[in-house]
C-alpha cells in the first residue's frame, strides 16, 4: 500500500537559559506521512539534522504527561497531535508558556508539581491506615460503578500541564494552584473513599486559591485527556459556597469473609 | 481586624450576593424612571423630588452600599493578582477597605442632604 510523502517546514524554538543565549527559531525540513506526530518529526530532526534539539517524552502515547509543548501557538502533547490535522506547511514548535524554560522545548515543572502535591492528592481515610506492613493488614473498599463515575473523568489528568500554560491565571499569579491541582482536589472530594474533603477546602480556599479562577475555560480547551478541569473547578466552587449537597457517605471496607 | 481573617469564600459569597443584589436595586432604580417619559423624570425638580419619597431614599442607599462593596471587592481581586506576597494582600485589603467606607459616607452624607433629613 502506497502512502504519500510531502515535506513541511520545522520552527523550532531553541535557546540554552544556563548559557544566557538569546533564544531563536531553528528550521528543518521534514518529510512526513499521513500519520506523522509532531514529536515523531521532532525525533526526525533530532536523529538527522541536529541532536542537540533539547525535547522531553518518553511514552509517545498520550500517557505519561512528558511531550507537552507550543504547537503552532496552542498547548498540546507533541506525541499526540498529527501533523495532518493541523492542515499546515510550517510547523512551530515553542515551550509551554507559563512555565520556567529550560533548553529549548524543555521546561520546568517544579512548581506545577508543588502546586499538585499540596492538595494532598492521595486518599484520606481517618479509619485507613496508610502505613501497612502486614499483608493481613491490607483492606480494600467497597464502591459501585455509579460512585466511580462521579470522579472517574477526573482521574484521567496525567499532568501534561497543558490547562495550566494556558490558564490566564497562572500567567498572573505564581500562588494560583492552577486548573489541574484544583480539578484534582475535586477529584478526591467526588471519590467516596475519601474524607479529606474538609482539609483540601482550608488549602484551597485562600486569597490566592480557587476564586482566582474567573473562568476563562481555557484549561479545558486544551485538555488532551477529557478531564474538564473547569467543570472540577466550578463543581468544587459550589461545595465551597454550600451550593452544592455534600452529603459524601464515606465507602465501606470489604470484610475479610467477604 | 476580622474582616482581613475572613475566609476567601465567605468574602466572594458577600460579592456574588451584592452583585445580585445591586442589579435587582439598579432594575427598581431604572422602572422608576419609567414612571413619567424619560427625559422629564432626570429634570432637575424631580431629581430632587425623589429624594423626599423615604422607600427611595433607602433604595437609594441599598443600591450605593451593594455596588461599593461589590465593586470594590472586585477592585481589591484584580489588585490582588499583581503580587504575591501577605504583605500585599493586606495592605491592598486595607487601602480597599478605606476607599470603600470613604465612598459610602460620602454617597450617604449627599443622599441625606438631598432629603433634607
Ligand atoms: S487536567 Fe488535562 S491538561 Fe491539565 S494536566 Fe491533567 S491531563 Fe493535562
Ligand atoms: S510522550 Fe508521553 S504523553 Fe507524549
Amino acid at each position: 500500500m502506497s502512502e504519500e510523502t510531502s515535506r513541511i517546514k520545522l520552527r523550532v524554538f531553541r535557546t540554552n537559559y544556563n548559557k544566557s543565549d538569546s533564544p531563536y527559531f531553528d528550521e528543518f525540513d521534514v518529510s512526513v506521512k499521513r500519520w506523522t506526530t509532531v514529536l515523531d518529526a521532532l525525533l526526525d530532526a533530532k536523529c538527522y539534522s541536529d541532536s542537540s534539539l533539547g525535547i522531553r517524552y518518553s511514552c509517545r502515547m498520550a500517557s505519561c504527561g512528558s511531550c507537552g509543548m507550543k504547537i503552532n501557538g496552542k498547548p498540546r502533547l507533541a506525541c499526540y497531535t498529527k501533523i495532518s490535522e493541523l492542515n499546515d506547511q510550517t510547523i512551530v514548535c515553542e515551550p509551554l508558556p507559563n512555565f520556567p524554560r529550560i533548553r529549548d522545548l524543555v521546561t520546568d515543572f517544579t512548581q506545577f508539581f508543588a502546586h499538585h502535591k499540596k492538595i494532598e492528592p492521595y486518599i484520606q481515610n481517618k479509619d485507613v491506615s496508610t502505613e501497612v506492613t502486614e499483608k493481613d493488614e491490607l483492606t480494600e473498599y467497597k464502591q459501585t460503578p455509579e460512585e466511580v463515575d462521579n470522579y472517574l473523568q477526573f482521574s484521567y489528568c496525567i499532568k501534561c500541564g497543558l490547562c495550566y500554560s494556558a490558564c490566564p491565571t497562572v500567567a498572573t499569579d505564581s500562588k494560583f494552584p492552577g486548573p489541574q491541582a484544583l480539578s484534582q482536589a475535586y477529584r478526591y472530594l467526588a471519590d467516596n473513599r475519601d474524607d479529606g474533603g474538609s482539609t483540601r477546602f482550608k488549602i484551597i480556599d485562600e486569597r490566592h486559591g480557587i476564586w482566582r479562577c474567573h473562568f476563562a475555560g481555557s484549561c479545558s480547551n486544551v485538555c488532551p485527556k477529557g478531564v474538564d478541569p473547569a467543570l472540577g473547578i466550578q463543581l468544587l466552587k459550589g461545595h465551597l459556597m454550600g451550593v452544592s449537597k455534600h452529603d459524601k457517605k464515606v465507602a465501606s471496607m470489604r470484610t475479610k469473609d467477604e | 481586624m476580622p474582616l482581613l481573617t475572613l475566609r476567601e469564600s465567605q468574602i466572594m459569597k458577600i460579592h456574588y450576593l451584592t452583585g445580585i443584589g445591586a442589579l435587582f436595586f439598579v432594575a427598581i432604580h431604572i422602572l422608576f424612571r419609567l414612571i413619567m417619559p424619560f427625559g422629564q423624570s432626570l429634570e432637575y425638580e424631580n431629581v430632587v423630588a425623589n429624594y423626599n419619597n423615604v422607600y427611595y431614599v433607602i433604595l437609594l442607599e441599598l443600591m450605593l452600599i451593594f455596588i461599593s462593596i461589590h465593586g470594590f471587592n472586585g477592585l481589591r481581586v484584580i489588585l490582588l493578582e499583581l503580587k504575591q506576597t501577605p504583605w500585599w494582600e493586606s495592605i491592598i485589603t486595607i487601602l480597599v477597605l478605606a476607599a470603600m467606607i470613604g465612598v459610602i459616607a460620602y454617597g450617604t452624607r449627599t443622599i441625606i442632604i438631598g432629603s433634607g433629613l
